[in-house]
């Protein structure tokens, strides 16, 4: 039992934070608003090599483990960064995994190619996330897992959470068979599961500390406001949540790295969990900027849009809490 | 990072479970029924082992075991539903005479304690102060070398049977108030000492205990005169290395699952087929997973020799929580089945769904209060100021 970074992890995730907030700050989320990407950035990050990191050295990846990874993730979540470094990293190991000797995995390990997954299965017209950026579109329709490149990406679809979503016409796409276990898709979507949970976190620490430093600031009936026990209590709450998400996406990365039996089971109870703790971080921040929290201008508001949004690319939580139930109910299992 | 047990705490828990099933038996399930959660045979059995030393320091002359591994001791033990109340009172009693006790408290009270024949109870609320600990009235007067101790506790639990009360008193009443307590170990048969029974909505029994000039010597009192507070302290301190395991959905879900097999639905259905009853076994395992995260995290830091992180606070709150939710949830699917109490005949799962309904409340509030809790977590960890 370890649970906190390394030295190591620390000196990694110093270099994160420091790209992250320099490079990331509010008016490059807004910018980016339209396209939910930003090129430049996403170059800058592939020159930190954060973009192939995780990729397995075998291909000319970094070949570092998904906790590794998840510092940057982490941190992109912190600061709303519009980057497909999920998707991307995600897919990237799907393909090393599937075809380590596949002809697109260079320009992915350089991050001049990006890559994607379609989160569900057989919906060839379901919207993919980073899907309006994505060059390279892996899916899996009935057993098999199939990759599309071409075709090229479409219009950004205008989008709650400013999200660089697009409908792929997967049938359309030039597609080949990967082969491969149906399985291993699992694998993928968990990880995606995780990291997302990891983004998640990020986000609803960022927002819990806007609404900290707000009620810090604000005055009404001549008392600051955050000495009102209200606010307070609903502060406590929200980061009795975030912390309980982040520790439980840590334990779904660990599991992933080390294999545990949970390893395909904990990504998603982390991703349910997180999705909620973020939401109810930034919502509650929200609500005690009172008005100025509904404006454009306050950063609050692209929280809450994205918290919301982030988790909703994979589908809705009904059939997932189902499908989950299916695999944790039965007696004595837990 | 690394969530996983040291091969030393996966067989601990090999040689809990083992004795678990050797000890845990019915006839100790049945002794709790009366509302008192203590078994004096199976307590004997767990300080043979040296358990109820454990959690102890071992710079303090205690058990010095892996914080990690007395979370698998909690852990389980919670999961088979053992009686503990007693095992977490003497942990922090013999942890607290070791590191500010005199050598009289050191020699006559710990070996019984931690040696499982003698108990304690924990004397600190009153009918006026709860939450509001420090405002206790319970006066300590020095005449001589005695001191002579008049006032009221409330949920002394255990006293009916325990040998000893560690008992919060008033002895400046002119100074700022958490300024002028002091700490004794009173032993409960001591003249003047009247115990009666508080019983409770839940299957526990707790109760009020009354003090009418009882004298005991100086030898009894732990700390400084008027430095109560800083016993206190290092009580909270020491529940850290036992709170770690805190599980009480763990034993729910198992009972919830089994009730919802049995319980039927329309079309030879049951329960278990329900898609808002999986929904809501699965909400709750997700939330023991969170639970199990915070105990992890507690632990780890407390092997580390970090006593007070924010986690504590954080478990503590949002298992009480959690716990009365899944409650309410796992009881409502038995429809008016649901209604009948514990070991009434036909009652789903023997009524155990509704024990844990009606014990889950207090979870909440002894302790510390889920809303003096988020008032730590305001403060210490958000930084927010006083209100």
């Amino acid at each position: 039992m370890f649970i906190r970074l390394t030295d190591d992890e620390e000196a990694i995730d110093e270099v994160f934070s420091n790209f992250f907030t320099s490079e990331c700050g509010p008016e490059t989320v807004r910018e980016a608003a339209s396209t939910g990407f930003d090129r430049a950035l996403w170059d800058r990050l592939g020159q930190t090599g954060a973009a192939a990191m995780s990729a397995p050295e075998s291909v000319g990846g970094g070949g570092a483990d998904l906790g590794t990874l998840a510092l940057a993730v982490g941190h992109l979540g912190r600061t709303l960064a519009p980057l497909p470094l999920i998707e991307h990293a995600v897919a990237t190991r799907l393909l090393a995994r599937l075809a380590p000797d596949h002809a697109l995995l260079a320009s992915l390990i350089e991050g001049t190619a990006i890559a994607t997954l379609a989160l569900q299965s057989d919906n060839p017209q379901q919207l993919v996330p980073a899907g309006a950026i994505a060059d390279v579109v892996l899916w899996r329709t009935g057993d098999e897992i199939r990759i599309g490149s071409g075709g090229a990406p479409g219009e950004v679809l205008n989008n709650l959470a400013d999200l660089p979503l697009n409908r792929r016409n997967l049938d359309e796409l030039c597609t080949e068979t990967l082969s491969g276990d149906s399985e291993t898709f699992d694998l993928a979507i968990a990880e995606w599961q995780a990291l997302m949970a990891t983004a998640l976190v990020g986000s609803g620490f960022a927002a819990l500390k806007l609404g900290v430093d707000y009620v810090q600031e604000r005055y009404q009936f001549d008392k600051l406001i955050g000495t009102f026990q209200s606010l307070q209590h609903g502060l406590a709450d929200a980061s009795t949540g975030v912390e309980g998400a982040d520790l439980l996406a840590k334990r779904a990365i660990w599991a992933l790295d080390t294999d545990q039996p949970n390893a395909l089971t904990l990504p998603s109870m982390a991703m349910i969990f997180a999705a909620e703790s973020a939401l109810s971080s930034a919502a509650t921040s929200l609500q005690y900027h009172g008005g100025y929290g509904f404006a454009e201008e306050y950063d609050i508001q692209l929280y809450y849009r994205r918290a919301k949004g982030w988790p909703m690319q994979y589908g809705p939580v009904g059939p997932e809490l189902q499908r989950l139930a299916d695999l944790l109910i039965t007696t004595g299992a837990h | 990072m690394d969530f996983s047990f040291t091969p030393e705490a996966e067989a601990f828990r090999v040689e809990v479970k083992a004795f678990i099933a050797e000890h845990l038996t019915p006839d100790v399930l049945e002794s709790t029924r009366e509302g008192t959660i203590h078994n004096q045979g199976f307590h004997k059995k767990m300080a043979e082992r040296g358990w109820l030393n454990g959690a102890v320091p071992a710079e303090l002359g205690g058990g010095g075991r892996d914080p990690l591994e007395m979370l698998v001791l909690v852990e389980e033990l919670q999961l088979a539903g053992a009686p503990i109340d007693g095992m977490g009172v003497a942990v922090i009693v013999a942890a607290i005479v070791l590191e500010l006790g005199n050598d009289h408290l050191k020699e006559t009270v710990v070996p019984p304690i931690i040696g499982g024949d003698a108990l304690c109870s924990f004397g600190y609320t009153e009918p006026d102060s709860g939450s509001d600990v420090a405002a206790a009235t319970t006066v300590a007067v020095q005449d001589g070398d005695e001191w002579v101790i008049n006032g009221q506790k409330m949920w002394t639990t255990m006293a009916h049977i325990a040998d000893y009360v560690l008992l919060l008193t008033r002895t400046n009443p002119d100074v700022p108030k958490h300024k002028g307590l002091t700490f004794f170990i009173v032993p409960l048969d001591t003249p003047g000492i009247e115990i009666q029974p508080v019983h409770t909505m839940g299957t526990e029994r707790s109760n009020a205990t009354f003090y009418d000039n009882v004298r005991i010597g100086d030898e009894w009192r732990i700390g400084d005169v008027d430095g109560g507070w800083a016993v206190m302290k290092a009580g909270l301190k020491f529940e850290r290395g036992i709170a770690g395991g805190q599980f009480p959905s763990a034993m729910l879900i198992d009972a919830a699952i089994a009730a919802a097999e049995a319980a039927p639905r329309a079309d030879d259905a049951t329960a278990i087929d329900d898609p808002r009853v999986r929904e809501q076994i699965v909400r709750a395992m997700i939330d023991l997973e969170v639970a199990r995260g915070f105990a992890y995290k507690t632990a780890f830091l407390a092997s580390q020799g970090v006593m007070f992180g924010v986690e504590g606070s954080m478990l503590k709150l949002f298992v009480a929580e959690a716990y009365k939710k899944h409650t309410q949830w796992f009881l409502e699917m038995l429809g008016s089945e649901g209604l009948l109490s514990l070991d009434t005949p036909g009652a789903p799962v023997g009524g155990h769904l509704d024990e844990h309904f009606r014990h889950a409340p207090v979870t909440s509030i002894y302790g510390g209060t889920s809303e003096i809790t988020r008032n730590l977590i305001a403060g210490a960890h958000l930084g927010l100021p006083r209100s």
